[in-house]
């Protein structure tokens, strides 16, 4: 059953198509990788799938926005405060009462491997352990869609691993994730299926293995060329 | 809505220029201004003259020179509406009048502070008047220099608040509290809602500590917080409103910094200057409540026109910041 379908998604800035009829869907328990280069729509995508942008065409069926968790390519936590502070105020906003936001903050500490130093305001932390807290907060409504904008971007290989782990473990309990990545590596890993997107348009879509050819990468470079992107 | 107002609440309790440019300068200011200028009696800074039984021992202690000898308080009041001279000290032993021309803020106020300085060993009445509808509506210049701080800073210190909603667009906040089940305007009425509280917050703390520390007299405090409010307000709502046609948080940061240092010194926040423009600053108004206030006439009109100005430019505001977060 699809947690997320997407349908002839469109929208444009001006003279600037960002998505051309984009159309997948991503099912239970499936983590889909929405792989492309740069400029190529899925940051757009990404954010009319969660309801921050109105798109101009098409349709996006999803749960209510207290169940998905959405993880922005940005470090987006306020690093003035602590990360429990961070996660507290975050729980509210997903309607979360006092005693509820308190617990399910200190799990998904624990979780995030943070519960050490949640006490510390994240300004001290670690880009690996920003970008940690950065999911947490994604994690704190026990969404049924996780939507990850390249949740690994610039982080060191320990702290990369731990992030695809928990995600692996988290699809092993029934979590829809939508993943977009730069690393083909870890879209091998860690996704069911993937689509791969260029100009706002979906131009393949299969497994890993029914577009690997020889590898993903190698398929990717294919189907979006190689010229440099900006 | 009150939890993303508690939020930057928290934030901008930890934000040490917020204390700075809230707090420790305006008090700082009100200090030097109110304290230190006010006994420096040997800066001259306009044309004066001397008049009354006391005229003589005023000049030998002030040391003022060129002080032009003047007949009488009716002479004084001549050569001040003719401008000949900026203003007349009037001296006799019950107290002081400055009459001043309504054309030399600058030198009048001087005048003022050097008249208060004489007359504080003897606890001698001052007064001040610059035309006939003034009269004694005036504040003193402790009160003056420590109210027109806390508005000039008060400008600053909204500033900082209002700023938020740029940074949290910038660093990705913004997008995730909009991926979630928050109301928009609730985002929104609480950042306009962050920048009163601070400047509330700001210009309670500068009262309280200016009238402990300084000895400010503020006034009948239903008054001075009815035009703190109002004050306030204008500030913020003029502030958002030009931050709002910004691109960037760095370009709002000039545009304010620059429209708050001018429209305070126009104003009069620290010296009465130009007359004719300053009537179109908030700053003006306030102080001009407060001065009525001080003298048991009504406050209304100031009210009037501190209030107007928040309810023209909120709207402006409300307009523009609300496309920052239009889906």
């Amino acid at each position: 059953m699809a947690v997320l379908a997407v349908e002839g998604l469109r929208k444009s800035y001006r003279d600037l198509v960002a998505v051309d009829g984009l159309g997948f869907a991503v099912r239970e328990g499936e983590t889909y990788g929405l792989l492309g280069p740069n400029g190529a729509g899925k940051s757009t995508a990404i954010s009319m799938i969660v309801g921050i942008l109105a798109p101009d065409a098409g349709s996006v069926s999803a749960p209510p926005k207290a169940r998905v968790g959405y993880v922005p390519q940005e470090v987006a936590v306020y690093p003035d405060l602590t990360a429990r502070e961070n996660l507290r105020f975050f729980s509210g906003m997903y309607g979360m009462r006092r005693a509820e936001a308190k617990s399910r903050t200190t799990e998904v500490l624990r979780l995030v491997g943070l519960s050490d130093r949640a006490d510390e305001a994240v300004a001290k932390y670690s880009g690996g352990m920003q970008r940690r807290l950065n999911i947490a907060v994604g994690l704190l409504n026990r969404p049924s869609l996780l939507v990850l904008d390249e949740p690994t971007a610039g982080v060191d290989p320990q702290s990369r691993n731990a992030i695809l782990d928990s995600v692996q473990r988290m699809t092993g309990e029934g979590l829809a994730v939508l993943y977009t990545t730069h690393y083909m590596e870890e879209a091998q890993r860690l996704c069911d299926r993937v689509g791969i997107i260029d100009h706002g348009r979906l131009l393949a879509e299969g497994t890993p293995a029914e577009l690997g050819e020889p590898d993903l990468e190698a398929a990717f470079l294919r189907l979006t060329g190689r010229e440099l992107r900006d | 809505m009150l939890r993303i107002l508690l939020k930057d609440l928290r934030r901008r309790s930890r934000d040490s220029m917020l204390l700075v440019f809230g707090v420790v300068l305006p008090l700082g200011m009100a200090f030097v201004f109110g304290v230190t200028l006010s006994g420096s009696g040997s800066q001259q800074l306009g044309r004066y003259g001397v008049a009354g039984p006391s005229a003589a021992e005023f000049t030998q202690r002030t040391g003022l020179p060129d002080l032009k000898p003047v007949a009488d308080a009716a002479q004084a009041r001549r050569l001040a509406e003719t401008n000949e001279l900026d203003a007349v000290f009037v001296v006799s032993p019950a107290g002081i009048e400055v009459v001043g021309s309504v054309d030399a803020p600058l030198a009048v106020q001087m005048a003022r502070e050097v008249a208060e300085s004489y007359a504080l060993p003897g606890g001698r009445n001052v007064q001040v008047v610059q035309d006939a509808t003034l009269g004694t509506r005036q504040l003193d210049t402790r009160t003056y220099h420590a109210a027109g701080a806390a508005m000039f800073f008060a400008f600053f210190a909204v500033m900082l608040s209002v700023t938020g909603l740029f940074e949290e667009r910038r660093n990705g906040t913004l997008a995730r509290l909009l991926s979630m089940p928050v109301p928009r305007a609730s985002i929104l009425t609480a950042k306009l809602l962050v920048g009163v509280i601070v400047g509330l917050a700001g210009m309670a703390l500068l009262v309280a500590a200016t009238t402990l520390l300084l000895g400010v007299r503020w006034g009948p405090p239903a008054g001075v917080a009815a035009l703190i409010v109002a004050g306030v307000l204008a500030a913020t709502g003029l502030m958002t409103a030009l931050a709002s046609f910004a691109r960037t948080p760095e370009q709002a940061a000039n545009w304010q910094s620059t429209a708050a240092a001018v429209l305070g010194l126009l104003g009069g926040s620290f010296f009465p200057v130009a007359p004719e423009l300053s009537v179109f600053t908030p700053h003006h108004w306030f102080l001009e409540g407060l001065a009525e206030l001080r003298g048991g006439a009504s406050i209304l009109p100031a009210l009037a026109v501190l209030l107007a100005v928040a309810a023209l430019s909120f709207p402006v505001a409300a307009v523009r910041v609300r496309r920052m977060v239009a889906p």
